[in-house]
């Protein structure tokens, strides 16, 4: 097989990968939008917020410790322990429970029946709010967060190909755990939403939420349920993307690459999301590939809005999405 | 007692539809254009200009422009950063190439030249509404900075990618580069404003502001009662980009001097004036000029307080400063969706009424 052809292989595998990774964000964004009419821009900095955090308890990390130094002038940092990865997970999940009663409590049942821009930008500035609290309770500088998972080159596939093609694929074994998580969490939410009493629950708030609470729903809970999930997608996302390229603040700003993946999938679709991610991922790598080195290369900043600007004007409502009626 | 209309009668429709109707308005308003126009450009300093001033009346004209697509017409963009940039690309390559022409000339053509960028970006907005324009501006954003970063043809091929503006001079008196004085920057910057500011009052209370505003209130309805909805959004889109392109020129060219496109206009500063706009007042011409002042002193207080006062490290209080802001965008929307602009219209009419009770 010709040298470029495989080539373009590998960089579609790897495509398939990162789409992968796209659509764990996504997933998040379309669980709130189902069940609350919210386009949370907030999530990116969930994920952010839940891997600082995990990191933070592994690691003994003292909350707010460069705040209480600059207030008190002592010089605390680490309590002196290391919380193994297991339950550090269990709190943090904990951790985003609360943060999802909050955002209930304080933000969002006080903008309900608002605008979905005025939500919109609520969670513009709750990320911002987020963000700034995540820095300050952790500190700002670059972690690595290390849970135990596999990384580095799956010498399997390496050895197969190379034996089979003359010409072995790099493939992260990371990024193999990821797509394995990502379809079970895809399940687990679609068993979830389809066959559980709460998942109705959820899906009768999403259709109306007046019809929903004067059966006898509890908004409240539903909200918080939702929330808390989201939470959960999101330290998924946090865990992946972290020990992929360490905890930092760009982490936050895969919430924006999460968007094409949206609009090309369709807000309403958890298979739509998943199938975004995927055309995002292998489209902006085989462009980087074939096209990048012509214009200068660095394409992966935009494409992916671009091909959701093009696709949208065709199709507003995305690939999966439910159409768009309006009534007056 | 002291804020009245009483004894100011109007005899004509043109009295009763002027922009201040009151007395005490209008003589406010000329007190301050008088203040800031006379007064300011005597006493201002290198600090002041470059720390509050300036930044404030360029921030000013971009909430402006961001103010008639967002508050008038209800169309939210989040590639404000980038259009910033079309701006001051735009007003770069003029500025090199017709070193001969006044950079003022400069500056409106670099506006112009935004305003059909800023149209061609607008085009999906007759398709999509709501967040899904707003993810699409992104689109704008990422793309522009992308290609005055990687096209040398923009930044005229230097070595550093950046561009920096050459000194010009309006009638003798150095505008841009290291010679041009505080004072005449100011009132560079101040002009624009004060000119911003008129044209988009009175475009927004004729019959294009009118339509802006049924667009945003409810767009099927404007358009069965006639109000061409493409031709509203273009509009829109072509006046907002317009003072967008000019607020992105003075930062370049008056501001800063030299610029890199991805960390001058990044996502950041779209964020930042949609943020200005949400404080201070969707669709209110004051609320702009209050938003970008509460935007531009918030980090400097914070910093005088804590970094200077405290004797806080500057990441700590640059966490705080946006953990604030967050919080802010947040407590405007539940309590005060209108903004700054809605609460000075109350606290004036409460003063109309000043001691009494009704």
């Amino acid at each position: 097989m010709p040298e470029q052809l495989l080539f373009a292989m590998e960089v579609t595998l790897n495509g398939l990968m990162a789409g992968v990774l796209y659509a764990l964000v996504a997933l998040g964004f379309v669980l709130i939008f189902k069940a609350s009419g919210i386009f949370n821009y907030a999530q990116g900095v969930m994920a952010l917020f839940a891997a600082l955090t995990l990191v933070g308890i592994m690691e003994g990390q003292v909350p707010f410790g460069h705040l209480i130094n600059a207030i008190f002038g002592t010089e605390i940092h680490h309590f002196g322990w290391h919380v193994p990865g297991l339950i550090a997970i269990v709190i943090t999940m904990m951790i985003m429970v609360a943060l999802a009663w909050a955002v209930n409590q304080f933000v969002m049942r006080h903008l309900v029946n608002q605008e979905p821009i005025i939500l919109f930008m609520a969670t513009i500035g709750l990320a911002y709010f987020l963000e700034g609290f995540g820095d300050l309770m952790w500190g700002s500088d670059i972690k690595n967060l290390d849970v135990g998972l596999p990384q580095g080159l799956n010498s399997w596939i390496d050895e197969t190909t190379f034996n089979a093609l003359g010409y072995g694929f790099f493939i992260d074994n990371l990024d193999i755990v990821a797509s394995v998580v990502a379809a079970l969490l895809v399940v687990a939410l679609v068993v979830f939403a389809q066959y559980t009493k709460q998942g109705r629950a959820m899906r009768a708030v999403a259709d109306d939420h007046q019809a929903a609470l004067s059966v006898g729903i509890s908004l409240n809970f539903i909200w918080v349920m939702v929330w808390s999930v989201a939470g959960f997608v999101a330290l998924v996302a946090g865990i992946m993307w972290g020990s992929k390229s360490g905890v930092q603040f760009s982490l936050s700003l895969i919430a924006l690459k999460a968007l094409p993946v949206l609009m090309l999938g369709g807000f309403t679709s958890i298979p739509g999301a998943i199938v975004g991610g995927l055309i995002v991922g292998v489209g902006e790598k085989l462009f980087e590939f074939a096209i990048g080195p012509m214009i200068g290369g660095a394409t992966e900043n935009w494409f992916a809005y671009v091909l959701a600007l093009v696709f949208l004007v065709f199709r507003p409502q995305g690939l999966f999405g439910d159409k768009i009626i309006e009534r007056v | 007692m002291l804020y009245r209309e009483a004894g100011d009668f109007k005899t004509s429709y043109k009295d009763d539809s002027q922009t201040f109707p009151i007395q005490m308005d209008r003589w406010g308003y000329y007190a301050i254009l008088a203040i800031a126009f006379i007064a300011v450009p005597l006493v201002i300093n290198d600090y002041w200009a470059s720390a509050v001033l300036l930044p404030f009346l360029i921030y000013a004209i971009a909430a402006l422009g961001l103010n008639v697509l967002t508050g008038f017409c209800g169309q939210v963009s989040l590639g404000t950063g980038g259009f910033m940039a079309v701006g001051a690309y735009a007003c770069y390559k003029l500025m090199t190439t017709f070193p001969e022409v006044s950079i003022l000339v400069h500056v409106v053509l670099a506006g112009g030249i935004t305003a059909l960028v800023g149209v061609l970006f607008g085009l999906p907005s007759l398709r999509i509404k709501g967040f899904y324009l707003a993810v699409a501006t992104l689109a704008a954003q990422f793309f522009l900075v992308w290609l005055f970063n990687k096209v040398g043809w923009f930044y005229n091929y230097s070595a550093s990618g950046q561009i920096s503006a050459p000194e010009r001079t309006v009638i003798g008196l150095a505008v841009t580069g290291p010679v041009a004085t505080p004072a005449v920057k100011y009132l560079v910057c101040l002009s624009f404003l004060v000119a911003s500011a008129w044209i988009v009052r009175n475009l927004t209370r004729g019959s294009v502001g009118r339509k802006w505003m049924a667009i945003r209130d409810m767009d099927i309805a404007a358009e069965i009662i006639g109000v061409n909805p493409l031709a509203s959004k273009l509009t829109a889109f072509a006046v907002s980009s317009f003072f967008v392109g000019i607020s992105g020129a003075l930062f370049f060219s008056v501001y800063l001097g030299a610029v890199e496109v991805g960390e001058v206009f990044g996502i950041q500063k779209s964020f930042l004036v949609l943020f200005m706009i949400i404080i201070g007042g969707l669709g209110s011409i004051f609320g702009s000029f209050a938003g970008a002042a509460f935007i531009v002193l918030l980090p400097v207080f914070l910093k005088n307080v804590l970094v200077g006062g405290l004797g806080w490290a500057t990441d700590l209080a640059a966490h705080l400063e946006i953990m604030i802001l967050g919080g802010l965008i947040v407590t405007f929307l539940i309590l005060e969706p209108h903004g700054l602009a809605q609460l000075w219209r109350v606290s004036k009419e409460k003063l109309r009424l000043w001691p009494f009770p009704h």
